[in-house]
This record gives C-alpha cells, structure tokens and sequence, in this order.
C-alpha cells in the first residue's frame, strides 16, 4: 500500500513544535499557516488540472475518468499549458493563480526546451513560485510487475528550490560559462525537518542524506551538516540517519537498492536518484510523486518523462498519474476513495491480464484505464 | 607523410616528443595528431617505459602480479616504480619531484590504489596528479564480465567525462551566513578537448557513435555550451554519428536496458561522468573489475578506482583484475593493440572459466594462483 501522506493538521501542528525549537538555533522558520485545505464548497473539492506536454493529456484522461466512475467529489479546473509555446502565453499564469486559489493540483510534466532564447522550465518556474519546496518520489514494487530488483521499496525526498536549479547563469567571458549553485541553511534545514517527519510519521526507519561533500565541502557541506544537526532532535524517536556519497549511492542503488529507506538530498542529485529509482521498479509509468510546500501542493508522476515519442498512440502507462492523484486524494483527506482507487490498480496489475508496452504487453492507456474502473 | 605528422605534433608543444621516429600501427598514428596521445619512443633496449606507481594496501600485490603478466606476454615495456607518498618539500607537502618527473618523461602511467591521508593539509594526490598534467577526460569502459553474474548481462558502456571543471571545479564560498555558492565552470576549450578525445576514441574503437549526455534544458548556459561544444566537434568526424541524451533518460535507460549504449560513447561534463560511471560499474559488479584511464595534454595516467583494502593486504587475498584491465587499457592508448588483446582475453578466460577465482569473485584461490592461471593462458 501507499504510505499516505497525513497533511492537514499534523503538518501544522509539527511546524508549530518546529517553531519552539527552532528558537534555539539562529535560523528564521516561517511561521505555521492554517489548515492546508483546498477550496472546499458544498462538499466538493475544487483543484486545478494541467495535462502537460507529451503523454499528458492520455494519463490525465485516464484520472478523469476513473475520478468520474469512482464518485470523487472533486471538480477539475483544467489549464492546457504548453511547454512548446513562445513566451506571451497567458495559459500558465492563469493555471498558476489558479493553483494558487486552489491550493491543490494535479499536473503532468511540461516541455522544455534546451535554448537559452526560449523560457525556462514551467515545471521548475511553478515549483518555486508556489515554494513547493519538498518533492517526494516514492520508489517501490508493485506485486505483479517483477523487474530485476525485488523488495524495493524507499522513498526519495529531494530539495525542489535551489540547488543546481538555481538558473543563475552567465557568460563571464566567451566560451566560459559560470553556473551556480545555490545552498542555503534554511531551505536545507526545512526539507531535512520535513524528511524526518515524514520518516517519522510513516514509519520509517532511516534517513539517510544524499550528497558529495567530499567535493564541494561548503555546498554540500553545509546540506550535510545542517542533516546531521536536525537528525539529533530525532534520534529519541528511533530514526537512524546515515550519509552516503551519492557516486556511491548510484553503485548501491543498481546492485544493493533494499537497504535504502527515506534519502534526502539537493535538487539534482534528487533528479539523477528518481529516475534511478524508478528504473529499478519498472519505469516512468509506475512512480507517482508530488511536490510539497507549506500552502500549496501538487501531484505529478515522480519521474518526470514528457513521454513526446508515444504521444498519441495511447500506449502511456497511466500508473503514476493515477498513484498520484490517490496521493493528493488522501492530502485532501479522502482516504476512502484513495483507497479504493489504489487498490483498483493494484489489482488490475496483479492480475496482470491488461499491461500496457512498458510492463511487457500490447494493452492500450484505454484498456488498463477500463480495467482499473471494472476493478473499483 | 609521417615526417609531416610528427612537425604538425611537435609544433603543438608535447613536451616528450623527440626528432625520432618510433614504430607505431597506423591507428596510433592518427591519434598522435591529438593532444594527450602517447608519443614517446622506444628506449635503448627498444622498449617503452612506462611508470608504474604501486600505491597503498593491496596496491604493491596487484602491481606485481600485472608485471607477472606483462613479463610473461613479452610485453615490450620497462617499468619504472616510484611512489606518491607526499613528502614535506619547502614546508608543503607535495608530490616527490621523483615521481612527477618519471611521469614526465614517460607520459604514461600505471597506478594502483591510494590511500587518502586523513587529516587537514594534505593536499589530494588524485587532484595534483591531475592537475599537474593537465588529466583532462576520464574514461570509463564497463564490460559485463562473463563468470561474475550481476543482476545485468549486457553491459558494454563507455564512458568518457570531462575531468578538470564543471562541478568540481571547487570554487566555492560563504556569500553571507547560511548561504553557500557553489560555481559550476563550463569552458569551450575544456568542452572540446573533452569531445574531440571521445571522437576519436569513438573511431578507434569501431563503435562510431558518440552521445552526449547534458541537462541543458534546466542549465542553458552551461550544459548549452557544452553540448554546443559536442556538436561543433562532431562536426570534424562525419563518419562518427552524434546524438544527445538528456540526463533523466540516460540514468532511466541504463538502470532499465544498458544495452542501448553498446555502440554508443557517451560523453559528459564531471558531475554527471562521475556520478553514471560509478553507476555502470555497479552494474558489472563494483569498482573491483572496473578499469580506469586519465587522458591528459602531458600525461596519462590509468588506474584502478578501487579501494586499498588495508584488511586484506599482505595476504596474497587481493583480485588483480582491476588494475590488469586499466593497464590493457594503457596498452590501447600505446598502440600495442595486440598485447591488449592477448592479456584482457586470457584474463576474462580465467574468470569465465571459474576454476580459479580470488575471494572477491567467489572463489578461494590466492592472487598468485590468480595470475598464474592468467599466464597459462596467454
């Protein structure tokens, strides 16, 4: 099962206590927000949906219409944005304030692409602006898929606003190129509080951190130490924290991956580790994900594909999608539809009569989509 | 023809080379107009000399079994063993000026593991080696080894990673408290001397195709450089295809199926290099059966990437394969194409065949019985 993600109350509750203690180092905690609830009128729950670019528009066709034959109280705002459009397209603001009165989205991934003359990356730009600062990647094996790796089950969560991401760039000098890196104590401190949590509040045994502070000894450096400080207030409640050298971690991740539990760590080592990961259990199909922050949160398969070569064949693999819409289902609070869902899915794969390219069959986004709702 | 070649190598300011010509193949003839290329002749007793740098631990046990081998195969190569054990020079500690020169003089290099002096004030051996001749591209092959079962079988990845900037670059600093900088430099000089070495390794080597793998939909500017770098190489070897791979796809697809990079060399700036080859070494089966090459302007030094093993050291315990495939690695770069061969078959008949394998592999044979076996079978 997934591990659920309790967030309303707890988390407001654990950043109150976050706030006491943080009295005693020198770091600024923002302050607690009120209930993080999306707009709730009449019973049903209104959150934005973006499709995105490549496969988007089939997976979330498929959330839709599971959601629909599920009875979901919840009604989609939906934005067609587009990674392949020039700059001047009002579709993404509108989708952004419209997550922003909403609180709540679900999303796929958007197109970017590589000049420097055309924008950067919506994914990153919605991230930061709404300071979703947590993205959580759950890595695990699902009964009836069987790949290489067996007992595969950890959860990455990875600093999701400054890091290598930071997009400050320039060109010093012709043919040099000065990139930067950004770590900060604060943001480092927030996601190691919040890997803890987690860890704490799913039952986890270890966390272990991410990074390469041999080399870069401040940046890194400074990830890791501020770890290893936040890991001291839970060391009472039992949670073991460990460090590893993420060329290292590579090397353990494709031969040993079971002995991983929850991995923190910065932007793009997270990026690397995710797709890692999900490659070990069966491919971008399968990892659902979110970004989290402290007002907002959204949903969006954990291995971020645009998936542009099978666009339009209907052969997606809408697994992470629905597993992330099941995530943002119980963020929301309805943990029995999140229930019945997942295990719809769950059972459609265990049967394994429909698979869909990437699990090995010929089965069509449509037919797992019509097997998952015959499961319900 | 050749006497041209030799003029246009020597106007290019390689430090060993000589009027003299040396016996070469014709392969190692086109690398010679490529900086970073093995130049040095054949000494007096018509064979080269190559430095050979035991290293710590396990490191003098597997050097020596290596020569075993060499001496064994009639390999024409004198060795010339130095050690890198810091030594206090003018109240620094340093690199013994011995070493550095044999290095100099010989332009290649062998050397076995190191131990890293714990403690402030040592400076890194690897980061002085590399940045006293100029180690600009670390290559990487990673061969699913037939005898030592992985959970993949299909491994054939090389890769080649720029060694001197990018994230490693260590320029870093505090900008105020509790916010760091960390400054990633990406040079077209270093981008291209990187591609061009990939190029041609590409062509020598019969797999004609070279990858890039970038994120440079993220970082525009730097990783856009690069790859614009790849490109502008590619350019100059129309025979070799060129694609390019963005970063997630190429960690997603070589977890999933390797064999996709099996006619492909890919190629990277440092953070990713270090990061995906230590990755394909985990695929064939850890850093122990990997093979390691330095390719620098002045030098090249080839390695093996393992540890020390201080707890079996001395116990005739340590697996000498590692080091046995660098140095079949060096002999590529040398042009003795045919002794590469020689060694690196017999080595892998010996694992494959699984009589006599060392504690690491699965077996309980000792490193002597190890080589011996290899020797019978060269």
């Amino acid at each position: 099962m997934l591990h659920s993600i309790p967030l309303s109350e707890p988390l407001a509750a654990t950043f109150s206590k976050v706030g006491l203690r943080a009295t005693s180092t020198s770091t600024i905690v923002p302050q607690p927000q009120d209930q993080i609830h999306s707009s709730k009128l009449g019973g049903r729950y209104t959150v934005t949906l973006i499709p995105g670019d490549g496969v988007g528009q089939e997976i979330a066709a498929a959330v839709k219409t599971i959601f629909k034959a599920a009875n979901v109280p919840v009604d989609w705002e939906q934005f067609d944005v587009s990674g392949y459009t020039s700059a001047g397209d009002n579709t993404f603001q509108q989708s952004v304030e419209s997550l922003r009165r909403n609180k709540v989205g679900l999303k796929g991934i958007l197109y970017t692409p590589v000049s420097s003359l055309d924008h950067s990356s919506f994914n990153v730009t919605i991230r930061k602006d709404l300071d979703m600062y947590a993205s959580l990647v759950l890595c695990k094996n699902i009964p009836g898929y069987p790949t290489r790796h067996e007992g595969v089950d950890f959860v990455i969560i990875r600093e999701n606003t400054e890091g290598e991401y930071s997009g400050l760039e320039h060109e010093s000098y012709p043919g040099v190129v000065e990139s930067l890196k950004v770590v900060t104590r604060i943001k480092s401190e927030r996601i190691a509080r919040f890997a803890f949590d987690f860890a704490l509040r799913n039952n986890r045994k270890k966390v272990t951190c991410i990074h390469k502070a041999n080399i870069m000894k401040l940046a890194d450096g400074l990830f890791l130490d501020t770890c290893r400080e936040v890991s001291k207030e839970y060391a009472s409640s039992g949670i073991k924290f460990d460090d590893m050298i993420v060329d290292n971690a590579s090397m353990q991740l494709v031969s040993k991956p079971q002995q991983f539990d929850v991995m923190v760590m910065p932007n793009l080592y997270g990026n690397i580790v995710s797709n890692i990961g999900a490659g070990l259990v069966g491919g971008p199909g399968i990892v659902p994900g979110s970004n989290i922050g402290r007002e907002y949160a959204m949903f969006e398969p954990g291995c971020r594909h645009v998936g542009k070569d099978i666009q339009g064949r209907n052969t997606a693999n809408p697994s992470a999608m629905i597993f992330s819409s099941v995530m943002m289902l119980r963020h929301l609070g309805l943990d029995d539809h999140a229930n019945k869902i997942a295990n719809a899915v769950f059972k459609t794969i265990l049967t394994g009569a429909i698979k869909t390219p990437d699990m090995g069959g010929s089965s069509t986004t449509t037919d797992f989509t019509s097997a998952v709702v015959s499961n319900l | 023809m050749f006497a041209a070649t030799r003029a246009a190598v020597a106007l290019q300011g390689v430090k060993s080379l000589s009027a003299k010509t040396a016996v070469r193949t014709m392969a190692s003839q086109a690398a010679s107009t490529m900086p970073g290329a093995f130049n040095s002749k054949k000494n007096a007793n018509g064979n080269y000399t190559v430095t050979l740098i035991p290293g710590d631990g396990i490191g003098p046990e597997i050097s020596e079994s290596v020569v075993k081998i060499y001496k064994a195969a009639g390999v024409p190569i004198e060795w010339e063993p130095v050690s890198v054990t810091p030594v206090l020079k003018n109240g620094k500690v340093a690199i013994p000026d011995e070493a550095l020169h044999s290095v100099k003089k010989n332009t290649v290099a062998l050397k076995g593991p190191l131990a890293t002096p714990i403690g402030k004030g040592h400076v890194s051996l690897n980061l002085t080696l590399r940045r006293t001749f100029n180690l600009y591209a670390n290559v990487r092959p990673c061969k699913s080894v037939v005898g030592y079962k992985t959970l993949y079988d299909n491994v054939d990845t090389v890769l080649i990673r720029e060694n001197t900037e990018g994230e490693y670059s260590g320029i870093e600093h505090e900008v105020v408290d509790g916010v760091v900088q960390s400054i990633k430099l990406i040079t077209k000089d270093a981008s291209n001397r990187c591609a061009r070495y990939a190029f041609n390794y590409a062509k020598e080597t019969g797999r004609n195709r070279v990858t890039a793998v970038h994120k440079a939909n993220i970082m525009k500017l730097s990783d856009g450089l690069f790859l614009a770098s790849c490109q502008e190489v590619a350019r100059e070897f129309p025979e070799v295809k060129f694609d390019d791979l963005m970063l997630d796809r190429a960690c997603l697809q070589i977890v999933q199926d390797p064999s996709v990079f099996a006619d492909t060399v890919m190629v990277m700036p440092n953070l990713y290099g270090d990061i995906l080859s230590d990755m394909s070494a985990g695929l064939i089966g850890g850093l122990g059966l990997t093979p390691s090459g330095n390719i620098g302007r002045d030098a090249s030094i080839f390695e093996a990437v393992h540890g020390t093993a201080p707890d079996i050291a001395g116990q005739d315990k340590a697996n000498p394969t590692a080091l046995l495939f660098s140095s079949v690695l060096m002999l590529r770069h040398m042009g003795l194409n045919q002794y590469a061969d020689q060694i690196e078959r017999a080595t892998l008949k010996v694992i494959a065949d699984g009589k006599v394998l060392t504690g690491d592999l699965g077996g309980r044979s000792t490193n002597t019985e190890f080589t011996n076996a290899i020797i019978s079978e060269l």
